[in-house]
């Protein structure tokens, strides 16, 4: 399979995204709104719910179904007070000491005028900053596309989990491609250079576990990233939090060194 | 022998390259500001013959083999004299000891590649060690797009660095120039104590071009302008080139560490 068949795949209408594997992995979740600044980004979805007989945070990006709610949700492209409302959650899952899981799945942040003027790059650098303090595990998993800047707000973890045919990339294959070739529609060999597949990924020390999806079903990936998941947690759960935030570091430190 | 010239872009003046290069790069007609190279951004803000540069022999190198890059940095380090995109060390400003890294928007746009993080990140580092103050200048287009989703990482890795060297209750200025946009502004742009701006200058996040095609439709006037983000509250205050110097001063005077009983008490 080329990068771009993973390209288009990870982009599919109809691939199951975060909420659907937060709707199959957790119990009696709750939905929290907003970030008490501004307002409620329907593009990022977040709450709590029991994993495993514990309970955990967990933040998804999100696009919806019909085109109405998509409009709704901007295409999954999170807005300021999107990125606002996950740090806030994040927040309160270190006061109550419950691990995070972050889903990605985003073309990118949400690109306007009132997405500037209410500071999305502030908003994106504020949560890099403080997710490298918060003292209790965070696990990103990537289904999606993992768009630029915009993913990256959600990706400060101690351990990555990759679907196999998820990407992540600084830019879009059609952004690069215009750029280095004026030509967009070659995209598919922009998307082989970028080196953006989960494999890449993986080689390059960014993505720590890849979830090989095969002809496999939604509800049976489901069921592997939940044990994906326990076993993860299990493992950062017996992790001091001064330990958990050096080798947080460490992990993102030796990236490019 | 005929000077070298260069053209205002606000007033369309032509004048003297040496003569403006002298005046702090400032267009004696209409007090615009041109562009500065890293170096000179340096002599201006830093004591005399204060700055000991650190890394300064770091190179990237095309880990993707990605197409036209090895070209592109040859171009960019001869149109410089520069290795790479930013410059770091240790200086002093009006006899304050500080770290200090400086971008260089001629080298590559600015762009933010693994050896840019790696320079800012050391820095941080070496500032945390010595418990020294950091000031940043950014310019920058963003993260680089040749080194893919490796130089998109280094925002994550200096904003780690950055929050260290904050824990150790430490100041970070950052002072963003035209141009600051994308990556860096996504991250270690906008992650100082202090933020400062150069007046006039293009802070943001996303492009221009990119948000005129998504929203159909012409921005307004001064829109990701210095004052602009003064207004909406994303920067602290506008330091012009000739007090620039001074104002930095006069922070690190504001922000010189205590003695220990006092910071405990
Ligand atoms: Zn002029």
């Amino acid at each position: 399979m080329s990068a771009y068949d993973k390209v288009t795949l990870a982009r599919a209408s109809d691939r199951a995204m975060g909420s659907f594997y937060m709707e199959q992995i957790l119990d009696h979740f709750v939905e929290l709104h907003g970030d008490r600044r501004f307002g409620d980004d329907g593009a990022i979805c977040g709450g709590v719910g029991i994993l495993n007989g514990e309970p955990v945070t967990c933040i998804t990006m999100k696009r919806g179904d019909s085109l109405e709610e998509r409009m709704k949700r901007n295409f999954g492209c999170p807005s300021p007070e999107g990125y606002r409302k996950a740090l806030r959650l994040m927040k309160q899952a270190e006061k109550f000491h419950r691990p995070v899981i972050c889903f990605i799945g985003s073309p990118g942040a949400y690109c306007g005028i009132g997405a500037e003027e209410r500071g999305q790059g502030q908003a994106i650098a504020e949560n890099l900053l403080e997710m490298f303090g918060i003292r209790v595990p965070i696990i990103t998993v990537v289904i999606g596309e993992g768009g630029s800047g915009g993913a990256l707000a959600l990706s400060v973890c101690d351990s990555m989990i990759m679907f196999d045919n998820a990407v992540y990339s600084v830019i879009s294959p059609e952004g690069c491609a215009s750029i280095l070739w004026k030509d967009s529609s070659r995209a598919p060999e922009a998307a082989e250079v970028l080196r953006l597949t989960a494999g890449d990924l993986y080689s390059m020390g960014i993505a720590d576990v890849i979830l090989q999806e095969g002809y496999r079903t939604n509800e049976e990936l489901a069921a592997e990233l939940k044990a994906l998941l326990i076993r993860e947690l299990e493992r950062l759960k017996k992790v001091s939090a001064p330990r958990l935030l050096a080798s947080r570091y460490e992990k993102f430190r030796k990236i490019g060194g | 022998m005929t000077s070298e010239t260069v053209k205002c872009k606000k007033c369309g003046g032509e004048m003297d390259a040496e003569m403006v290069a002298k005046h702090r790069k400032i267009c004696p007609r209409c007090g615009n500001y041109f562009r500065m190279t890293a170096r000179e951004r340096i002599d201006l803000v830093t004591d005399g013959k204060t700055f000991r540069e650190l890394d300064g022999t770091l190179v990237s190198r095309d880990v993707l083999r990605f197409p036209d890059y090895e070209k592109k940095l040859e171009i960019a380090r001869l149109e410089t004299g520069e290795n790479e995109a930013v410059i770091t060390g240790t200086a002093a400003i009006g006899g304050h000891p500080c770290a200090l890294f400086v971008m260089d928007s001629v080298f590559m746009m600015g762009s933010m590649g693994t050896v840019v993080g790696e320079k800012i990140t050391r820095l941080f580092e070496y500032a945390t060690e010595k418990r020294l103050p950091v000031i940043g200048f950014t310019c920058s287009g963003g993260a680089r797009m040749q080194e893919g989703v490796l130089s998109l990482m280094q925002m994550a890795k200096i904003s780690g660095a950055i929050r260290w060297h904050s824990s150790a209750g430490l100041l970070y200025i950052a002072v963003l120039t035209d141009p600051t946009t994308g990556g860096v502004t996504a991250s270690f742009a906008m992650e100082g104590d202090i933020i400062a701006a150069e007046p006039g200058a293009l802070i943001g996040f996303a492009g221009q071009r990119v948000i005129e095609q998504t929203i159909g439709q012409k921005l307004p006037e001064g829109f990701q302008k210095s004052e602009f983000q003064l207004e909406h509250g994303f920067c602290d205050l506008l330091i012009g080139r000739v007090n620039m110097a001074q104002t930095l001063a006069d922070l690190l005077m504001l922000h010189k560490e205590q003695p220990k009983e006092r910071r405990n008490a």
